[in-house]
């Protein structure tokens, strides 16, 4: 796209402010470019039309396919197109489960950074489609995230390794197996220089292989390093009780929660099980008598908790401490105050204090996982002050088989590697190349060791320069056990036979170590079987359950006695004044990771919370510092930390702390695979291995270009000339409207109907021409809890997963042409500095007088006699007229050939039940109709029986980690969403147009702390 | 002067006019008709299979039930085709070496599967359920016409749109009582007595013959 | 409009006439058909065929691309689903009212003075059309599905949408493509015949011939070819009225603020005509000037058509007033908004473009001066033209550019492909409109004839 883009970026953040403050801090924007006043904007638009780029450039594989459509087309013109003959071909010998169309459900689980999270897959004919979470498992209840909706898609990632590779020639398993037996052989009498790096292992059978590996060889040694890992929550157990511990929480029972920089709603172990039972904790269901949590955040960059917080102010990284310092000495822990942080005002943490001690035992403070140990010891002693230990904070062993200071381990790699130590290097399924910070230098110590090894998805940077590349097995492929977050071991059972000769890594090592090397299968077996009790049959029955259920029960691990040390207040850091000069604060991505999901088109073009911004990462920086250092959203600048450099865009990030810039990890890959090329820019280039996370000294340099960001909520400028005629009356507009209603639990006290009004109750009663429709037996409806929904886009991974949603790539993105079906709409309150923001998941609102339905000139959207509003891709001629007159704009468009028929690999990731949608054609939001359609046949061939309530779960609803989204028949009045509708907090959208919306929302309720003004 | 033009082309001038529409009414006839018929509709079409399957002899003369090889009609969408295993349950006692059934050993031995060409086939963005339409009383012959008299099987109807609205807008017209659902020779009675069973078997199985597009397409 | 009574005042001398002095049957008939029948093209005229011809191959090169790749290589997206295409449809359409009100309307009202305009403003209208028949076939996804909007038999049991405009539209646009084009011919009956007749070679002859069906200048034919004319004209003057109130429908029919309003189709139908006779002006002008016609179009001519301008102008300035006015009076959030944004949203330049274009400026009309300089007119008629693209625009793509979800809002570029599409259509417009004049009578001999006849009679009585 032309300048004329980047140049409607820039910002004058002055003017904002002052308008802000114009209109006292209580108003509703979009975005900054709304705000802002700029003459780049004013060029832009005295040009009558800004010239738009075009985006087919060359021809590739896709553009030679869709001449192909064209012709094809043209034939169709022609209107004597023949029916294909289709093939069909049956098994030869049937496996027993499976009836032909009809899927099956297995659970298993998939780690995150280590950690287990309980899943259920659905497969089609032996094919994995779908990714659910498993209601038996702790750890999700049912709930997933983005990673695990997108995890799937890395299965069939096209870019994957397909076989093994030596020397960049291709091998094959077997001469890799013989290899390996050769260098077992010699380490049977020499095993120095043998050396094994991984990730955080919480798997008991790869702990126990591993050490059976170290026992065996003495001289070889085991490191971990998991990138976006928690070192600091096991060394700030290890400052606050003298040994590495798990730390969990039960956020049902907290009724005050203090967050010093945690997201612990969308990352951390156990995330979508805290989210789950923080949601059920802003629950309204009993009207005003509910019981509501009440949250403070500090953090550095808004992110899904800071934006549900009752109180969130943006506080620096490295200010976090000393306000951890204060507030703790507010609730009696003794510590000697550090550096004083403005920006929580003390009255305020007193406040805080006495909130917290009003609930000692029902309350927590938890600390980031990438604060510094100190921080989290800090936590600790909070929470043990305050009586929560035990109650709503339990300490369990560490899940992990061996925890180690990852850094510490892996800076001691490299040192062996520099002292040429190391001899045989084996790397499973990490990626240091990219991902160790730049001071280590991995890439040339590696090289250092003569014979290295890797097994990984992709051949990334570290594959690259190995001499074996091993293809690793997807978690769908392979075998394996793991512990959830509170240590419940799930096994990993494979869906699919590996694609391409994956190996998982307890068949690399027991390649190295076992004379008759044995799979995954029997080692996971037998290792149970060595443990439990249970032998022979009973011990196959354990199994069978335990594969079934998804979990083994009874693993989770007992709560530990964790007493707090007199001391870790004294190997504290001495609290040194807060560090001048910029910060700068590393993150891993909201939906890439620390680059795990680089190659994956979904997770990339997923808007990342707050920002909305997709395909990128950027140099986010708030926009009063941004001000001071004469920068302006969208500039392409140079970061310069001790000596290192990268380049990015700056983005304007509403509710940044000042005086630091954070960037997210995991894009910039070199060798990342085509969906990841070109993608943003490489991070760890500036970390360092002694501050990973937290850095000063951050030199920022413009570069004189510009950057243009690929945002799904498109923010720009009104041109406010006109007075009145301003932005004013723009930024106003979603709040006149009253698309998000917001209100103070005390508001909601005096009046439960608050949410509703005129223009936006559910039942209209302005004239109509018309009778309403009957209707008669189910009536679907949804429900929308705004006051759950944390804006963590699982939904709309979890929509492109299940119904075939087509990526479309940055240039379209910026188009404003993304197909997502539902859309996390984002608006702020208040000022910039510290603004209130408020998520709304927008699916179609399946209207009963759909102003769509009536102008399409084939009838390709109809209604249902239950209600949905039907499209129909195959009438559809692309006329586009409903989209124009869907008020909700809800309907996406296949502007070009956006569904990928040319890559084999990716139809196995399509669900069968849903059409994939070729060009030309309009698309939206079903209410996933296959599942009706599934459940009504279901109960019909079951002699007509009616569907009971929660038979029918939409994905969206499905993927919910808060359960914000209920779906259901409203006819049912005992259904749950009925239920919910008849709450007071529920309204419509724009149902003053007669549109009868049957997804409608319930209000936002903040409980804020009346001693703290905001 | 000399004439421009010949007498006749005062006749030709005037056809022309009766002429167009005349010939505009034919193609518009031409085109239905091509539509319509086997060539492009497949329709009665007999097609090359690997095995000469006759369900004449299978499901007529031998009288075995439809659900023996087409085991999931009942539970799933998709009726479900014979795996080489079902055939070989007999065909390992009888016809042991037919040259006719030797592609049927052959996947047998080498666990190679049968490539069978279809014969009705449903536009991909069609969503066909057997299992719910064997519940509600629609007997297989009904869509796949006389199967028990097919030697060489071939699609008994055009498959058309038009085709399956015909009975989702009347379907007492066609429904069958449950227990004759799967019988191959099964004849309707005789004009209004089919009605009257039919509107008594609608109401009795509640068949809802939903015609809302998202029922087939989605 | 001249008033009914106007004719007897003809030959009052400080009227100058619809006829320039001292021609005869013979003169106006040979001035006209020597431009046909003489041999030879001339320097002028394939200068601008040229043109024309890039521009229509350019229009070729669009619709492959387009056709290959889809309609995303246009700026549209969703929010602004409609942008250029719809634009121009709706502009195109407008141009051809001009042809039929003059043809037709003023026909019935035995308006003399658009004999000597009305042959190429028909000639206008169909072309007009075709481009903007173009247009809708254009902008859809699955073009080659075309067939789905129409009513035919089907194997599938499926009418169309009835209740959809577009629909509608697909009716009325043919029906005035077919009415306009019989027309049209209908009125070129005689004059093929005389080319006929004057043509020397061969192929001429046969070739008018065949299309002069035959026609000897009978009694009889002549009695009904003024019936034909007469019933045609009966036709197509509700087409006049009729075709752009439907294309309005496909705005106002929707609930978008700025497209759902019921000032709509007189409105639309106001603005057609005031186009239209811009368009008429535009291709007037030069040819009176290239082929010396100014004794049969005469300042007259252009003074009566500017005073048309200025009436349609003033009725489409009304209506600027009235939404504005409607907007605030309405009481409707939506309705003020979409003003607001209009007047002063990203897209003002282009608002404040139109008002110009089509209030401001063209109030110059009320001078005389101006409406009987050619030059003047010339500019004027271009100014409007783009105003009235501009209003089209402004009411598509602006209107949906800010609709009602504030979290969907969202900005239109054109890439140069829309660029390409609209310069293309006015390639196809007007390689239609050099071969026309070029190889037809651009004038109506017959016509010219007839008032030549009635001049010399008003003469002798006065």
């Amino acid at each position: 796209m032309s300048e004329e883009i980047t140049s409607r970026n820039s910002i004058d953040i002055e003017a904002i402010r002052l308008k802000l403050e114009r209109d006292g801090g209580k108003r509703m924007w979009r975005g900054l470019q709304e705000l802002s006043d700029t003459p780049q904007f004013r060029d832009a638009a005295e040009h009558e039309f800004p010239e738009g780029a075009d985006s087919n450039s060359g021809i590739n594989r896709r553009d030679v396919m869709k001449l192909m459509a064209a012709s094809a087309a043209m034939a169709g013109l022609s209107a004597c197109t023949k029916l294909p003959t289709e093939k069909i071909v049956p098994y030869v010998r049937p496996p027993e489960e499976i009836v032909p169309g009809r899927p099956l459900f297995y659970a298993t689980s998939m780690h995150q950074a280590g950690v287990a999270v309980g899943l259920l897959m659905e497969s089609h004919m032996g094919r994995p489609t779908k990714v659910e979470g498993n209601p038996e498992h702790p750890g999700s209840q049912g709930g997933t995230d983005v990673f695990a909706q997108g995890s799937i898609l890395n299965l069939y990632d096209p870019d994957r390794l397909r076989s093994v590779v030596f020397e960049s020639t291709m091998s094959d398993r077997s001469t890799f197996a013989s290899s390996m037996g050769n260098a077992r052989v010699n380490f049977e009498t020499k095993s120095a220089g043998l050396r094994i790096l991984t990730g955080t292992v919480t798997s008991p059978t790869l702990g126990a292989q591993l050490k059976k590996l170290l026992a065996k060889y003495p001289e070889a040694k085991w490191h971990q390093y998991e990138p976006s890992g928690g070192d600091s929550v096991r060394e700030g157990t290890r400052m606050a009780f003298g040994k590495p511990m798990n730390p969990v929480y039960n956020f049902e029972q907290a009724d005050v929660i203090v967050s010093l920089d945690a997201d612990f709603l969308t990352t951390g172990a156990g995330h979508t099980r805290y989210a789950r039972d923080f949601a059920r904790r802003r629950d309204l269901a009993e009207g005003p008598g509910s019981k509501l949590n009440r949250l403070y955040v500090v953090e550095p960059m808004p992110t899904s908790t800071g934006s549900v917080a009752d109180h969130r102010w943006a506080l620096r990284a490295s200010d976090v401490e000393g306000f951890a310092r204060q507030l703790g000495a507010a609730v009696g822990v003794s510590v000697p105050a550090g550096a004083g942080t403005s920006a929580v005002p003390a009255d305020a943490i007193d406040a805080m204090g006495r909130d917290l001690t009003a609930h000692r035992g029902s309350s927590i403070v938890i600390a980031g996982e990438y604060q510094p140990p100190f921080v989290h010891a800090l936590a600790h002693a909070m929470n043990a002050a305050l009586g929560n230990t035990g109650k709503t904070v339990t300490y369990t062993e560490s899940i992990e088989a061996e925890p180690v200071n990852q850094m510490d381990s892996l800076r001691d790699l490299v040192n062996d590697l520099n002292a040429g130590k190391v001899s045989f290097l084996v790397i499973l399924g990490v990626n240091p190349v990219y991902t160790a910070p730049a001071d280590l230098n991995f890439a040339s110590a590696i090289m250092k060791a003569q014979t290295r090894i890797y097994s990984g998805q992709l051949s990334d940077e570290t594959g690259q320069i190995c001499n074996w590349q091993a293809p690793a097995a997807h978690y769908l492929e392979s075998w394996t056990d793991g512990r959830a977050y509170d240590g419940t071991v799930s096994i990993t059972q494979p869906l699919i036979a590996p694609l391409y000769e994956g190996h998982s890594a307890h068949e690399i090592l027991s390649l190295l170590m076992d004379d008759v090397p044995q799979s995954a299968h029997d080692l996971v077996h037998t290792y149970w079987e060595s443990q439990g009790p249970e032998k022979g049959r009973a011990y196959e029955a354990f199994w069978e359950t335990s594969l079934h259920d998804g979990i083994m029960s009874g693993t989770a691990l007992p709560a530990a006695s964790a007493t707090l040390r007199s001391d870790f207040v004294q190997q504290a850091p001495s609290a040194q004044t807060a560090p001048s000069g910029l910060e700068i604060t590393f993150r891993p991505d909201p939906t890439i990771g620390d680059g795990e999901y680089s190659n994956n088109g979904w997770l990339q073009e997923t808007p990342k919370t707050v920002t909305r911004l997709t395909w990128d990462n950027a140099v986010m920086i708030s926009p009063a510092t941004a001000h001071q250092l004469g920068l302006a959203d969208g500039d392409y600048v140079t970061l310069q930390l001790n000596g290192r450099e990268a380049k990015g865009g700056v983005m304007l990030v509403p509710g940044h702390a000042d005086n630091t810039v954070t960037v997210h990890l995991g894009y910039g890959r070199s060798h990342g695979g085509k969906v990841a090329a070109g993608a943003g820019f490489n991070a760890n280039l500036l970390r360092s291995s002694t501050t990973p996370w937290i850095a000063t000294g951050l030199q920022i340099k413009k570069t004189g270009d510009t950057y243009t960001f690929a945002t799904v909520q498109h923010q720009y400028a009104i041109d406010p000339d006109t007075q009145g005629g301003g932005q004013d009356f723009a930024s106003e507009t979603a709040f006149r409207r009253d698309l998000v209603q917001i209100g103070t639990l005390d508001d909601f006290k005096k009046n439960p109907e608050f949410a509703q009004n005129e223009s936006n109750q559910v039942e209209y009663h302005g004239p109509s021409l018309y009778p309403n429709f009957k209707y008669d037996g189910y009536a679907w409806g949804m429900s929308i809890d705004l006051n759950r929904c944390i804006g963590c886009n699982a939904c709309v991974t979890a929509c492109v997963s299940e119904n075939n949603i087509a990526v479309v790539g940055k240039d379209q993105v910026i188009r404003a042409r993304s197909m997502h079906w539902i859309r996390i709409d984002t608006y702020f309150r208040g000022g910039l500095d510290n603004p209130e923001t408020y998520f709304e998941p927008l699916p179609c609102m399946q209207c009963e007088n759909a102003p769509c339905e009536y102008v399409c000139p084939v009838g390709a959207t109809t209604h249902s006699p239950e209600g949905l509003n039907d499209m129909t891709y195959n009438r559809c001629v692309g006329t586009r007229y409903c989209s124009n007159n869907c008020p909700y704009k809800v309907r996406r468009f296949n502007f070009y050939l956006f569904s990928d028929y040319t890559t084999p690999s990716l139809y196995g990731v399509r669900n069968p039940n849903v059409t994939v949608r070729s060009r030309g054609v309009m698309e939206k939001c079903t209410y996933c109709v296959q599942r009706i359609n599934a459940a009504k046949i279901r109960s019909e061939v079951e002699n007509n029986r009616l569907i009971a309530d929660g038979e029918i779960v939409t994905a969206c609803q499905q993927a919910c980690p808060t359960e914000a989204i209920v779906f259901g028949d409203i006819n049912n009045p005992n259904s749950r969403v009925a239920k919910l509708k008849a709450q007071t907090r529920n309204y419509g959208l724009l149902t003053d147009l007669n549109t009868r919306p049957r997804t409608t929302y319930l209000a936002r309720v903040r409980n804020p702390n009346p001693e703290i003004r905001a | 002067m000399p004439q421009i033009f010949h007498r006749s082309s005062n006749f030709l001038s005037r056809a022309s006019i009766i002429g167009a529409v005349v010939l505009l009414g034919l193609l518009t006839l031409a085109l239905w008709e091509i539509t319509m018929s086997p060539w492009y509709t497949n329709q009665n079409l007999t097609v090359q299979q690997p095995v000469p399957f006759s369900h004449r002899h299978h499901a007529g003369e031998l009288g075995i039930d439809c659900r023996y090889c087409h085991t999931s009609v009942e539970k799933s969408s998709f009726a479900g085709l014979p795996p080489t295993q079902t055939c070989m349950t007999c065909h390992s006692q009888i016809w042991t070496n037919a040259e006719m059934l030797e592609p049927v050993r052959a996947s047998y031995r080498t666990g190679q599967s049968l490539s069978w060409t279809r014969v009705n086939a449903l536009p991909d963005f069609v969503y066909f359920d057997h299992s719910i339409h064997v519940a509600k009383g629609v007997g297989c012959t009904t869509c796949h016409g006389p199967i028990a008299d097919m030697a060489l099987t071939y699609r008994a109807g055009t498959l058309y749109m038009s085709w399956c609205l015909d009975c989702h807008r009347q379907p007492e017209k066609y429904i069958r009582p449950r227990s004759e659902v799967f019988n191959a020779f099964y004849t309707p009675p005789s004009g209004n007595q089919q009605l009257e069973l039919g509107r008594q078997l609608v109401k009795e199985y509640k068949v809802a013959a939903p015609q809302y597009c998202s029922a087939c397409h989605r | 409009m001249e008033p009914e009574g106007s004719r007897k005042n003809i030959a009052v001398v400080d009227r100058d006439p619809i006829l320039g002095p001292g021609h005869t049957l013979g003169t106006v008939t040979t001035k006209i058909s020597d431009i046909v029948l003489t041999p030879g093209i001339t320097k002028g005229w394939l200068a601008g065929f040229t043109v024309a011809v890039t521009l229509f191959l350019l229009l070729n090169v669009v619709m492959t691309y387009l056709f290959a790749y889809g309609v995303g290589i246009w700026g549209i997206n969703i929010p602004i689903a409609w942008a250029f295409a719809i634009t121009n449809f709706v502009w195109w359409i407008g141009i051809g009212h001009a042809g039929t009100l003059i043809s037709a309307f003023l026909l019935l009202m035995h308006q003399r003075w658009r004999t000597s305009i009305n042959r190429f403003a028909e000639a206008m209208t169909i072309f007009a059309v075709m481009c903007a028949g173009m247009f809708p076939l254009l902008h859809m996804g699955r073009p080659w599905m075309f067939f789905y909007m129409m009513p035919y038999p089907n194997p599938m049991w499926l009418w169309p949408q009835f209740r959809s405009p577009l629909v509608w539209d697909v009716f009325a646009v043919s029906t005035y493509f077919t009415v306009s084009l019989l027309f049209w011919f209908v009125g070129l009956i005689p004059d093929l015949a005389t080319l006929r007749d004057k043509a020397k070679s061969r192929v001429k002859q046969t070739i008018y011939g065949a299309l002069a069906m035959g026609w000897r200048g009978s009694a009889v034919h002549w009695s009904r070819y003024e019936f034909a004319s007469l019933l045609l004209a009966g036709i197509a003057t509700p087409l006049v009225v009729s075709v752009h109130t439907v294309v309005s429908f496909d705005f106002t029919i929707a609930i978008v603020p700025g497209w759902h309003s019921t000032i709509f189709p007189p409105y639309f139908v106001a603005g057609a005509i005031y186009s239209g006779f811009a368009m008429v002006l535009t291709l007037a002008i030069p040819l009176r000037a290239y082929y010396h016609l100014e004794d049969l179009i005469t300042t007259r001519h252009l003074d009566i058509m500017a005073k048309v301008m200025l009436a349609t102008g003033m009725i489409v300035a009304y209506s600027y007033l009235v939404e504005a006015f409607m907007a605030f009076y309405s009481g409707s959030q939506y309705e003020k908004f979409m003003l607001m944004n209009r007047m002063a949203g990203p897209y003002k330049v282009v608002y404040w473009g139109l008002i110009s274009c089509n209030l401001i400026i063209p109030q110059l009309l009320w001078l005389r001066k101006v409406r009987r300089s050619p030059v003047a007119l010339f500019i004027m008629a271009l100014v409007i033209n783009i105003g009235m693209w501009l209003e089209r625009f402004v009411i598509i793509a602006i209107s949906l550019q800010r609709e009602f979800v504030p979290g969907k809002w969202d900005m239109f570029y054109p890439t140069r492909w829309d660029w390409a599409t609209l310069a293309g259509s006015f390639g196809l417009f007007f390689v239609l409109f050099y071969l026309f004049v070029r190889f037809l009578p651009m004038i109506s001999m017959t016509e010219m004839r007839t008032l030549v006849h009635q001049t010399e009679e008003e003469k002798s009585h006065v």
